[in-house]
C-alpha cells in the first residue's frame, strides 16, 4: 500500500512530469499539424483529382444499343425481326474467379461440358472491362427461375433482356439475307468502338453484312449513378438511340418458296430477276441452312456438321458457285457475232458432227455426233449446235469474244449489294499470258464459243446476261434491296449499256431463244409446249470432269457427283419480259430436261394468276407486239 | 489551487455552481461537455454513414449511455483504491489473454473474444488498454523518478507479456497500442532521453524483424497496400483509394450532411466503423475535420491539465499515459484513413460505431475524472 510520497521527491517528480506533459503537448500539436496538413493536401490541393475519382466511381455511361432495322420482302413479309430474348450475362470483373462461376452455371442449369467450353469461349471474347458478356441465349422460364434461386452462388451473373435477331423464315433466306452473329475479336479491331459499344451482334453475311451500316442504327447513351456493386440507382441523363433503317427487299417470299419447291430437293441454284428494274425476285441456293443458330452462336458439332456436309449447305451457289456457262451463252455469242459483222442472220454452216480448224486434224465435236446438216443462226441456237458456234468463235477471235462477253457482265462482279460475290473468269490472251504464262491457242477460242474452257460464271451472272438479252442491253446491276428506310435503291455504278450497230440484232438472238422453247427442233420444246406464254430460253451443260478426245460421255460410267451440271436460262414473256431466270442443277446432266422445267415452274409462279391459272393481265404481251408468235 | 480551467469558469457564476455540483459526484464538467459533443457528432455522422440505420444508431446511443454510467461509477473510486487493485487486475487480464489464445472465440480470422454464452462476450485485449498503463503507473509510482535501468527493464517485461499474447491472437493494431500506452507511462515518468532516442533508433531493425518473423500474411498485405495502394486497386488497395477519394472530394466545406456519394453508394468500405472519418471529411469538408480535431485537442488539453494537477504520482503517470494514448488512437485512425499510415484497424475514438471501444474509452475518462475530483485539498465551494 504505497503511501504518498517521500515528500522530498514530490516537488521534483511534479516538475519532471510537468515538463513531460509539455513535451507531450508539443508532440500532440506537431502530429495534429501533420494530420491537418494531410487533410489540407487531400481536400484542397488534390480536390479536383479526388472529385473526379469520386464522380467516376459514381457515374457510369451506359450505351443503349439501337434496335436493328427489320428486313421485309417486297410484299411486306418479315424476313428478319428482333425478338426479346433473355440471356445470361457474366461480368468477369464482378465474378472474381469466373471459371468457377461457369462451373456453377453449368451445374445449376444441368448442362454438359460442350456448353461449358462454349461459355468459356464467349467469356474470353469479352470486351471492355466491366462489360457483361452474354454466355447463354434464349433462356427458358425454368432456366431463369433456376438462376434466380441460385443467384447467391453466382456473383457477376445476371439475366438480361435484349433484342436478338430472328429469322422467322429460317433457311429460305440464309444465302441472300444472311445472318448476324456475335462480334468477334477481329471485327472488334476494325469497328468504331463507340458506335458498337452496346451492340453484341453484327451482320456476318448477305444483306445483313452488306447493309450493316444502315441496319445498325446509332447508339444511345445513359448516364447512370451506380453504387459500388454496379447496381444502377438512377438515370441522370439519357440520349436515345436511333434505330436502324428497315430494309424492303425485292425478294418475293412466295416466289422464293416456289423456286425451292421447283428444285425438288436437288442441289442447285435459282436466280430470278425482274429485267426492267434489276430487282432480284428470288435467290435460291440449295441445300440451305437455318441461320438462327448462328445468331446466338452455333455449337461446335452443329457447325462442323454443316461445314463438313458433302452437300455443302453453307456454300452460296448463286454468288460463289463457278460453272462453265456451256451453251447458255450461245445467244449472246450470236448477237456478238452479228454486231462484230462476222456473221449475218442468214449465214449458214454445214455441220457434219464436228468442226475442224483449217490445217488441223483435231475434231471439235458437236454434241450431236451425227450432225445437224446446214444450220443458220436461228437453228444453231434452237439446236444448240456446237459446230456453228465453233465457226463463229473462230471468225470472231478471242479478243472480240472477251470484249463482248465482258460487256454482258461475265468475268466481273455485277451485283449492286451482294456480299462476297465472285467475279468468275472470262479468259483473254492477257489473262492466259499473265496467269499460265502460255500463248493463246486458236482451239481455245472455239470452245469459248460454246461456253467451255477456262470460262467460269456464277448463276447470277448467267441470269444477268439473260436480263441483258431481255432488255436489249440495258444495264442495271441486280440488287436485293428495294428500299432502305424511305429511300429507294438507285441504279448506281452500272456498266455502260450494250449498244449494237443495229438494235435489230437483239431480235435474232431472242428469236433463237424462243425457238429453243417453241421451235420444231428446239432442245427444250417439251417444256415450251406446255407453256401458256412464250419463253425465250437456252439450255446449257457444265462439265464437271473433262472428257478425253474421242471419248463419249457415258453417264453410267460417271459417279453421280461427277455428272454434268444442268443449266438453263430464260426470260418470259418473250414479247414483254417480266422475269429472267437462271437455274443450275448440280449433277442434273440435262439443261433442257432437268433445269428447264425448274425455270418454267418459277416463271409460272410469277406470271400466272393463282386462281385462274392464266397469264396475269398486266404481263400479257402488247397487242401490237413486234415479232409475235404465229 | 484550482486549475486554469476552473479559474476561468469561476468567472461565470452559473457554470461554477454546476461545476461544483458535478465535482461533488466526481464528474469533470468540461470533459463531460466535450464527450457529449462527440456523442452527438458521432450519432449525426453514423446516421449518414450507416445509410440512416436507426437500429444501429440506437445501439450506439445505448452504448454511450452504458459507457457514461460506467464512467460515472469508475469516477467514484479513489485513485488510491484503483492502485491497490491494479496488480490483481493485471494478473487477471493476462490470464484471460492466455485463455483467449488457447481457446478463444473466432471472429474475422483472429481470436480475440471471450464468450460465455448468455453471460458475457468481450475482448480482454480491450481492457488491457487501461490495465496496461495503470499497472506501469502503479509500479513506477512506488519507485523514485526518473526510473532506474532495473525498473525500466521490469516495466518493459510487464509490457511485453500482454503485448506478445495479443500479437499472437493475432491483433497487431491493439498490441502496438498496448505497447504504446505502457511506454507513455515510462515517458511521463521521465524516462531518460537517451532511452527514448535509443528506442526510436531501434524501431527500424525491430520492424524488419517483425516483418520477417512475426507478421501474418494479411498484416503484411496491409502494409504493402499502404506503401502502394494503386498496386491492387480492386483488392486491398481499394479501401485506401476510396477513402482518399471520399476525403479529397469533400473539399473545404464538404458535400453536405447525407450527401456523400462515396459512403452512400457503398464505395467507402467500413464507412461506419474504422473509416468513419472519411464520411465526416466528405460531408463536412476540411472545416468539419478541423472542428473534430479541435474537440479532440480540448479533451487532450484537459487530460494534460489533469495530469499536471494530479496529486499522486500514480495519478499523474496514469492520467498522462491515458491522455497520450487517446491521442495516439486519434492520430493512427485519421492517419490510416487518409493514407499516412498502414491500415491497422483502430477505430476513431467516440465516433466509430462499436460498443466495446466506446466503453473502454469512457472508462479511461472515468479514471481521469476520478484522479481530478478526488484531490484531497481541493476547494469545494
Amino acid at each position: 500500500m504505497p503511501q504518498p510520497i517521500r515528500l522530498k521527491d514530490h516537488e521534483k517528480d511534479s516538475r519532471l512530469i510537468r515538463k513531460r506533459a509539455v513535451v507531450g503537448a508539443v508532440f500532440v500539436l506537431l502530429l495534429t499539424s501533420v494530420l491537418l496538413a494531410r487533410m489540407y493536401y487531400l481536400q484542397v490541393v488534390q480536390f479536383e483529382h479526388h472529385t473526379t475519382l469520386a464522380e467516376n466511381n459514381r457515374i457510369h455511361v451506359q450505351p443503349i444499343p439501337p434496335s436493328r432495322g427489320l428486313i421485309y420482302d417486297r410484299n411486306g413479309v418479315i424476313i428478319a425481326d428482333n425478338r426479346p430474348s433473355f440471356s445470361l450475362t457474366l461480368t468477369r470483373e464482378r465474378a472474381g474467379d469466373w471459371p468457377k462461376i461457369l462451373d456453377e452455371i453449368v451445374a445449376v442449369l444441368e448442362l454438359g461440358p460442350d456448353e461449358r467450353a462454349l461459355f468459356e469461349k464467349r467469356v474470353r471474347q469479352g470486351r471492355r472491362p466491366f462489360e457483361p458478356v452474354p454466355v447463354l441465349f434464349e433462356l427458358s422460364e425454368e432456366q431463369i427461375a433456376r438462376i434466380a434461386i441460385n443467384q447467391f452462388r453466382l456473383p457477376g451473373v445476371e439475366v438480361a433482356a435484349q433484342l436478338v435477331r430472328h429469322y422467322p423464315l429460317g433457311e429460305h433466306f440464309a444465302h441472300s439475307v444472311g445472318y448476324v452473329g456475335r462480334i468477334n475479336e477481329k471485327e472488334l479491331k476494325s469497328l468504331d468502338p463507340v458506335a458498337y459499344s452496346g451492340t453484341h451482334h453484327i451482320g456476318k453475311t448477305g444483306i445483313e453484312r452488306f447493309y450493316e451500316n444502315e441496319l445498325h442504327g446509332e447508339v444511345g447513351y445513359e448516364e447512370v449513378e451506380t453504387n459500388a456493386r454496379g447496381r444502377v440507382l438512377r438515370v441522370l441523363k439519357r440520349t436515345d438511340p436511333i434505330p436502324g433503317k428497315d430494309l424492303v427487299l425485292s425478294l418475293d417470299v412466295r416466289l422464293q418458296e416456289a423456286a425451292e419447291k421447283a428444285l425438288a430437293g436437288r442441289r442447285g441454284a435459282v436466280v430470278a430477276i425482274q429485267p426492267q428494274t434489276g430487282e432480284v425476285l428470288a435467290m435460291v441456293s440449295q441445300p440451305s441452312f437455318d441461320p438462327n443458330p448462328f445468331v446466338t452462336g452455333i455449337g461446335f458439332k452443329a457447325y462442323a456438321d454443316l461445314r463438313d456436309s458433302i452437300d455443302r449447305p453453307l456454300y452460296n451457289r448463286v454468288l460463289r458457285g463457278l460453272y462453265p456457262p456451256g451453251s447458255t451463252i450461245k445467244p449472246m455469242v450470236a448477237v456478238a457475232g452479228l454486231d462484230a459483222g462476222v456473221v449475218t442472220p442468214q449465214t449458214r454452216v454445214f455441220d457434219p458432227g464436228f468442226y475442224q480448224l483449217p490445217n488441223h486434224s483435231h475434231k471439235y465435236r458437236n454434241w450431236n455426233r451425227t450432225g445437224d446438216g446446214w444450220v443458220d443462226m436461228d437453228l444453231a441456237i434452237a439446236r444448240s449446235n456446237d459446230t456453228y458456234f465453233y465457226s463463229l468463235a473462230h471468225k470472231m477471235g478471242v479478243d472480240r469474244m472477251h470484249d463482248y462477253m465482258s460487256r454482258f457482265g461475265l468475268g466481273q462482279r455485277i451485283a449492286l449489294d451482294m456480299f462476297e460475290e465472285t467475279g468468275g473468269l472470262m479468259p483473254s490472251r492477257e489473262w492466259k499470258r499473265a496467269r499460265l504464262r502460255q500463248p493463246w491457242y486458236p482451239g481455245e477460242t472455239l470452245i469459248l464459243g460454246i461456253g467451255q474452257g477456262y470460262m467460269q460464271t456464277t448463276p447470277l451472272q448467267l441470269a444477268q446476261a439473260t436480263v441483258l438479252m431481255a432488255t436489249r442491253g440495258k444495264w442495271i446491276r441486280p440488287h436485293l434491296a428495294k428500299r432502305i428506310g424511305d429511300e429507294p435503291v438507285l441504279n448506281t455504278n452500272a456498266p455502260p449499256d450494250i449498244v449494237l450497230r443495229d438494235p435489230k440484232f437483239w431480235e435474232y438472238g431472242i428469236k433463237g431463244m424462243e425457238s429453243v422453247m417453241h421451235g420444231e427442233r428446239g432442245t427444250a420444246r417439251k417444256v415450251g409446249d406446255q407453256s401458256l406464254y412464250r419463253i425465250a430460253g437456252k439450255s446449257g451443260t457444265a462439265q464437271v470432269v473433262a472428257i478425253k478426245q474421242g471419248e463419249k460421255y457415258d453417264r453410267n460410267k460417271v459417279a453421280e457427283r461427277h455428272r454434268d451440271h444442268a443449266l438453263f436460262v430464260a426470260f418470259a414473256p418473250a414479247e414483254n419480259p417480266q422475269i429472267a431466270v437462271s437455274v443450275m442443277v448440280e449433277n442434273g446432266e440435262s439443261g433442257s430436261g432437268v433445269a428447264a422445267p425448274v425455270v418454267k415452274q418459277v416463271m409460272d409462279a410469277w406470271l400466272l394468276d393463282e386462281t385462274t391459272g392464266q397469264l396475269k393481265a398486266e404481263y400479257a404481251p402488247p397487242t401490237a407486239a413486234v415479232g409475235s408468235a404465229p | 489551487m484550482n486549475g486554469n480551467f476552473d479559474r476561468n469558469l469561476s468567472n461565470e457564476d452559473l457554470l461554477r455552481r454546476r461545476a461544483t455540483l458535478l465535482q461533488r459526484i466526481h464528474i469533470d464538467g468540461l470533459l463531460l461537455l466535450l464527450l457529449l459533443t462527440l456523442a452527438v457528432a458521432s450519432l449525426l455522422i453514423l446516421y449518414s454513414a450507416s445509410g440512416k440505420n436507426m437500429d444501429l444508431l440506437m445501439k450506439q446511443a445505448s452504448s454511450f449511455g452504458i459507457g457514461l454510467v460506467g464512467m460515472v461509477i469508475i469516477a467514484q473510486f479513489e485513485p488510491r483504491f484503483m492502485a491497490r487493485w491494479v496488480p490483481l487486475a493485471y494478473v487477471g487480464g493476462v490470464g484471460l489473454l492466455v485463455v483467449v489464445d488457447v481457446m478463444g472465440h473466432n471472429a474475422m480470422g483472429a481470436t480475440r473474444w471471450i464468450n460465455i454464452p448468455g453471460v458475457i462476450r468481450f475482448q480482454p485485449s480491450e481492457f488491457m488498454k487501461i490495465i496496461m498503463p495503470a499497472t506501469i503507473a502503479w509500479y513506477l509510482s512506488n519507485r523514485s523518478l526518473p526510473p532506474r535501468f532495473k525498473h525500466i527493464c521490469i516495466s518493459l517485461a510487464m509490457i511485453l507479456v500482454p503485448f506478445v499474447l495479443i500479437l499472437i491472437q493475432p491483433d497487431l493494431g491493439t498490441s502496438l497500442l498496448i505497447i504504446t500506452s505502457g511506454c507513455f507511462v515510462l515517458f511521463m515518468a521521465g524516462l531518460q532521453w537517451r532511452w527514448v532516442i535509443g528506442a526510436a533508433a531501434a524501431v527500424v531493425p525491430l520492424a524488419i524483424g517483425f516483418w520477417l518473423f512475426v507478421m501474418h500474411q494479411y498484416q503484411k498485405q496491409r502494409v504493402l497496400t499502404f506503401l502502394n495502394p494503386e498496386s491492387d486497386p480492386l483488392g486491398s488497395g481499394w479501401n485506401i483509394i476510396q477513402s482518399k477519394a471520399a476525403i479529397g472530394s469533400g473539399g473545404v466545406l464538404g458535400k453536405g450532411w447525407l450527401q456523400g456519394t462515396q459512403s452512400h453508394l457503398d464505395f467507402l468500405p467500413e464507412s461506419h466503423t474504422d473509416f468513419i472519418i472519411a464520411v465526416l471529411a466528405e460531408e463536412f469538408g476540411l472545416v468539419g475535420v478541423c472542428l473534430l480535431l479541435l474537440v479532440y485537442m480540448l479533451l487532450i488539453a484537459r487530460g494534460l491539465v489533469i495530469t499536471v494537477q494530479a496529486q499522486t504520482l500514480f495519478g499523474k503517470l496514469l492520467a498522462g499515459a491515458l491522455t497520450m494514448t487517446f491521442f495516439v488512437y486519434v492520430f493512427v485512425n485519421i492517419g490510416m484513413v487518409s493514407g499516412l499510415l498502414p491500415v491497422v484497424g483502430v477505430p476513431l475514438p467516440f465516433i466509430s460505431y462499436g460498443g466495446t471501444s466506446l466503453i473502454t474509452l469512457l472508462a479511461g475518462f472515468g479514471i481521469l475524472m476520478s484522479i481530478h475530483t478526488h484531490r484531497k485539498w481541493m476547494t469545494q465551494a
